[in-house]
């Protein structure tokens, strides 16, 4: 139960020749700059867009093979997309925007599935309304619940949340992380967004002029990423204690102390922010920073007066942003053994 | 006191007769044109072309070309009598056929621009949820091409009461059968004495389109709003 997919396609000046898989019941982020070719990639999985060669494998069917001569047209394909406006039908209500796609889906859910996509959504308050009167993350929650209730092979997500502010993009992001956990299909979430990917993806695709650049492990990729404020690491961890207002969360490298992070036993995903880490090549002690991770120093690369560290903590991958001439006056190296000083860690449900 | 003769409601009721078949006969066939229309194709120029022909072709020669055509003995015409015992020469669905003819190009032009004004990325949605070809026209363009269909039909109605000159060659000015509120008018003027009867018919006739435009204006808003996003 999985994706494959291979496209070859010119669009104009545009080229897009890419490659990749995704598993089922994941997340696989396409990720990259606007132009890098992901909303072509998620019209051609859909079938809206007819690519020049590829194949397409989605559940073990293959719907797109053009070799082979096969092309599913996108409304046998059963693809979900949700679209970056969310486009519901303005002339239906919210209930029947919701089941025009399971009315025509050949395997439909029964109606316990439907209440519990509903639920699962917070739809029900909506269900009477007209599309007008949404605000537009609500649009998206209904086109989200119309997506899933078509019961689709594969769910595409457009950049769910480009449309919206960031207080509305706070609403939306528990209701996504809640679909991650329980959908069994592969879902691809296209972003250029660095911190939805790091809170949501399980994979990454990394895309940029139509072609894929690197692909794996969100926890591997993305620490370094971005421009304005890179990312130091993306952990996955445990909730094991709390106390005096602080959570001690576990992962594969060591502990971290984090504030309000829920119960003990929760699963939780935590950010660094590649400027929030500092390297010390002793343990410091008489320091205000809780945590202090052992770490081995793998890699450096010096980008002007700027040098990004590379760091091993377990299995864990950390980036540090410093100064080349504090990489010189350590005396830092691949190989060598150091300590990363965490300033501050952001922490969101898993 | 009565404000219109029996013969002037005669003239009223027929022409609103004549006038709702046309438009309601037509009304598929101008949704095919323009879903046709909406597209782009080779020759799309050309069907346009002869859609829009009956707006400047000269109604009386229409009228005469009708007649030849359908006339009991051209060549459409007798085969219609011959085989389906369906006559058009002097009867009223004589004068539905020539009014259909002359408000198509309206129909066809306000369903076209409903339809090129779509947001066609709700038939991409659709597409992806399972709905094919004929499902999507029924349950999405259509719908929301209604204000467009509304106001063409109503278009075309206000402007089939006016139809005279096809109406009279092909259909001539038969009492009771072919004589519209026009063509009343036209048998008022030409009697001595009825400028009365001819002002009140006019009177009528402008009410009349008035009030269909406003309803058309008034449809058209509604629905819009009712649309919007």
């Amino acid at each position: 139960m999985s994706a494959e997919v291979a496209i070859r396609h010119r669009q104009g000046d545009f080229t897009l020749d890419v490659a990749f898989t995704a598993a089922a019941g994941g997340v696989t982020a396409l990720f990259g700059p606007s132009g890098a070719g992901k909303t072509s990639i998620v019209h051609i999985l859909a079938g809206l867009t007819r690519p020049d060669r590829g194949r397409i494998v989605l559940e073990g069917r293959t719907v797109l093979d053009t070799e082979a001569g096969i092309f599913v047209p996108p409304e046998k394909r059963r693809a979900g997309l949700v679209f970056q406006d969310g486009r519901l039908f303005p002339h239906m209500s919210v209930e029947k925007n919701l089941l025009f796609g399971w009315r025509r889906s050949a395997v439909r859910a029964d109606a316990a599935q439907i209440e519990r996509t509903i639920a699962l959504l917070g739809l029900e308050p909506l269900l009477a309304r007209a599309p007008k009167h949404l605000s537009g993350g609500e649009k998206n929650r209904v086109a989200l619940g119309r997506a899933l209730l078509a019961s689709p092979d594969i769910l595409l997500l457009d950049e769910p949340l480009a449309s919206l502010d960031a207080a509305r993009r706070a609403d939306i992001m528990p209701w996504l992380e809640r679909l991650r956990d329980i959908a069994r299909i592969p879902i691809f979430y296209v972003s250029h967004s660095l911190d939805e990917v790091a809170r949501l993806a399980d994979r990454v695709v990394l895309l940029n002029e139509g072609r894929v650049t690197a692909e794996g492990s969100v926890f591997e990729l993305l620490a370094g990423l971005g421009a304005e404020k890179p990312l130091g690491a993306v952990l996955e961890a445990t909730v094991t204690g709390i106390q005096d207002g602080l959570s001690t969360l576990a992962f594969d490298g060591g502990t971290l102390l984090a504030a309000e992070a829920g119960e003990k036993g929760r699963r939780v995903r935590v950010r660094i922010g590649a400027d929030e880490i500092l390297i010390a090549r002793e343990a410091p002690s008489a320091i205000s920073a809780n945590n202090i991770l052992p770490v081995t120093i793998s890699d450096i690369r010096l980008d002007g007066a700027l040098a990004e560290v590379t760091m091993r903590c377990g299995a864990a991958r950390l980036v540090a942003r410093i100064t080349g001439a504090s990489v010189r006056r350590l005396q830092l190296a691949a190989g060598i053994a150091a300590f990363a000083v965490i300033k501050s860690v952001i922490v969101e449900g898993g | 006191m009565r404000i219109l003769t029996p013969d002037e409601i005669e003239a009223l009721l027929l022409s609103l007769k004549i006038s709702s078949v046309a438009v309601a006969a037509a009304l598929p066939f101008a949704v095919a044109t323009a879903l046709i229309l909406s597209r782009s194709f080779r020759g799309k120029t050309v069907l346009d072309g002869i859609v829009q022909l009956p707006l400047v072709l000269p109604p009386v020669a229409m009228g005469f070309l009708l007649l030849v055509i359908f006339g009991t003995r051209g060549g459409v015409g007798a085969f219609l009598k011959d085989h389906f015992g369906i006559v058009l020469v002097f009867r009223w669905t004589g004068a539905v056929l020539a009014s259909a003819i002359f408000t198509f190009p309206f129909q066809v032009r306000a369903i076209r621009l409903a339809l090129e004004a779509r947001d066609t990325g709700l038939d991409e949605a659709a597409r992806t949820l399972g709905a094919g070809w004929l499902d999507r026209l029924i349950n999405i363009t259509l719908p929301l091409a209604l204000p467009g269909l509304v106001a063409g039909a109503i278009t075309a109605f206000a402007g089939s009461l006016g139809e005279f000159g096809a109406i009279i060659t092909f259909v001539s000015n038969i009492p009771g059968e072919t004589r519209t509120l026009p063509l009343a008018i036209y048998t008022a003027l030409q009697t001595p004495g009825g400028e009365a009867e001819a002002a009140r018919l006019s009177g009528l006739s402008i009410v009349l389109a008035f009030l269909f435009l406003y309803v058309a204006q008034l449809i058209m808003r509604r629905t819009v709003a009712g649309r919007e996003r």
